[in-house]
């Protein structure tokens, strides 16, 4: 492939014809990803007076945050619940990547991936909405537990709390963690199942030393992928949350469109982005001796 | 254990469906408040869908932004894909780890970090600061969908092509544009439909003209309208569902045309 690309006919080499075809979504990456978010950090040292804007660079924003008990418990609170949800969607999603890679017949597997997919692209803040509907005091999941004589009264633990954050969003990540625990899973290569087991290794053990550790790649990907989004997420916790389960993202909106005050918007915006990031690393540091190639 | 694991897949299923299966429940039921037990059935909210001309002002305005964003995030994610399928070039990585970001960025980073930059430009913000949000969070999709189908070519039919005196350009479009056209055509409808769907990043920066989701956002607020909002749902997830099946089709006539093996997904 290189010697063509090289050759006389082709002129340039094979490097700059991929910054050739590169370069306009790379621009577009700079343009509208790197230059504002730089901006966001940049705006995080200024300060609001009322209508201007003070460009003094300054500390007062973080100072405030780490000061102030509010934005303390928000951005906890938010790395808690995406924790939660995490946990709660990886552990859930597992056994669903496991049956469809392992039991399901190879030509249906993409069926099933499908049908795994389809509720993730029907609009979010419906879905969302209606978890409120299932979840309500009058909702679907009381009503029928009641017809059903399991209870007497309505739950009320499961709306307007962390509860309903964590299922709605456990939700609404689900296919995030399973698609990458799938793939991880197909990678591997049967046979090796089968020397597990021949060489005396029971179900269990082989599952626990020899599936589990291959399909950690996919596993680490699955945190991440859900854990990072989550903990920005504003339209969940506005509308099942309740007082109690808001989370950073709502304050940054307040503090961005209604109080005026986009450098503290901004200055919550990186604090949370630097303890995610660094949550990430931390996870990624933890489990790197399953991610190196094998060899 | 297969047993046990299909019980609990098929119920996991009824767990990812439960919203979605609620919808066309509420929506045609004859009653203001979204609970049970339920009254009766009726057409009338998918009736008065139709008299509402902010609805169809949204609407508009929705269909005309995931159209751009669509197109535009296919272009770029074609030139990234054919970038980082065919050849190797430095730092190769670094740039499409940036370019992908948006994948795991939560949204509403991305939204302010674009409304401070053009509220700091002086820019009006309007459908076209939308279009611009849209491009970046749908591209790194546009690509996902988009590598699988220049991987899946064989470099040397369009080699054989400018042995037999096709120039680069006519060979691209003779030889390797129609082997990943169902990619390109399931990276629109992906696209459409992430863009269509998309919520905080309209919400930041539509101006005065709102979205259909930043349009249902306000509705939601009031209980009298909801049975309306379910109405509209309705539509929606069909129309999504619709256009989804489309995608794949294409993707899974793709993956035969080029000769992969089908292990499904997006993603």
């Amino acid at each position: 492939m290189s010697d063509r690309s090289t050759g006389p006919r082709f002129g340039r080499s094979e490097a700059a014809q991929g910054y050739l075809l590169v370069a306009t979504p790379l621009a577009y990456a700079l343009l509208l990803l790197a230059v504002p978010l730089g901006a966001i950090l940049l705006f995080s040292f200024w300060t609001q007076d009322y209508l201007t804007l003070d460009t003094t660079l300054t500390l007062k924003n973080y100072r405030e945050a780490f000061t102030d008990p509010l934005y303390g418990e928000l951005l906890l609170r938010s790395l808690l619940i995406s924790a939660a949800v995490t946990a709660a969607t990886v552990l859930t999603a597992f056994p669903i990547a496991y049956f469809v890679s392992f039991y399901v017949p190879p030509e249906r597997k993409a069926m099933w991936i499908f049908l795994i997919t389809i509720p993730f692209w029907t609009s979010y803040l419906i879905r969302v909405f209606l978890w409120k509907v299932i979840l309500g005091y009058n909702g679907v999941f009381n009503t029928t537990l009641m017809g059903l004589g399991i209870i007497d009264e309505p739950l009320t633990f499961i709306l307007y709390n962390v509860n309903a954050v964590v299922i709605t969003l456990a939700h609404a990540y689900a296919p995030f963690a399973i698609l990458p625990i799938f793939v991880a899973l197909e990678k591997i290569d049967r046979t090796l199942l089968e020397a597990g087991r021949d060489l005396g290794e029971g179900y269990v053990m082989t599952f626990l030393r020899v599936t589990l550790p291959l399909a950690m790649p996919g596993v680490v990907a699955a945190v991440l992928i859900v854990f990072i989004p989550t903990i920005g997420d504003y339209v969940t916790p506005r509308l099942v949350g309740g007082p109690d389960g808001l989370m950073i993202a709502n304050m940054i909106q307040t503090q961005f469109l209604k109080l005026n005050n986009a450098p503290m918007g901004a200055a919550l915006a990186v604090l949370a982005m630097a303890m995610v990031g660094s949550v990430a690393l931390i996870f990624i540091a933890l489990t790197r001796r399953f991610l190196r190639a094998p060899r | 254990m297969k047993r046990s694991l299909h019980v609990y897949a098929v119920l996991y299923l009824a767990f990812l469906y439960a919203p979605i299966a609620l919808l066309p429940v509420f929506a045609f039921n004859d009653g203001t408040v979204i609970a049970f037990p339920l009254r009766g059935f009726t057409f009338e909210w998918f009736r008065q869908l139709t008299e509402i001309p902010a609805l169809h002002a949204a609407v508009l305005n929705s269909l005309t932004i995931a159209v751009a964003s669509a197109v535009l995030a296919t272009c770029l994610g074609i030139l990234a894909a054919r970038a980082a399928t065919r050849f190797e070039f430095p730092g190769k990585k670094g740039i499409m780890g940036l370019i992908m970001l948006p994948l795991v960025l939560p949204e509403i980073i991305v939204a302010v970090s674009l409304l401070v930059v053009l509220l700091q430009l002086g820019l009006s913000l309007g459908a076209w600061t939308v279009i611009l949000g849209h491009v970046l969070i749908a591209t790194p999709f546009s690509i996902a969908i988009l590598n699988s189908a220049f991987q899946g070519l064989d470099t040397s039919l369009e080699e054989a092509a400018i042995d037999l005196g096709e120039t680069k350009l006519s060979s691209f479009r003779l030889i390797t544009l129609p082997l990943v056209m169902p990619g390109i055509i399931s990276s629109l409808l992906i696209a459409f439909t992430i863009s269509l769907d998309e919520f905080i990043i309209a919400f930041f920066l539509t101006g005065t003209d709102p979205t259909l989701p930043v349009y249902l956002w306000g509705q939601l607020r009031f209980p009298q309208k909801l049975p309306v909002v379910m109405a509209l749902g309705t539509i929606l997830v069909v129309a999504s569902v619709l256009l989804l099946t489309i995608a794949e089709y294409f993707r899974r006539r793709g993956a035969a045309r080029t000769g992969q093996k089908d292990a499904g997904g997006f993603l």
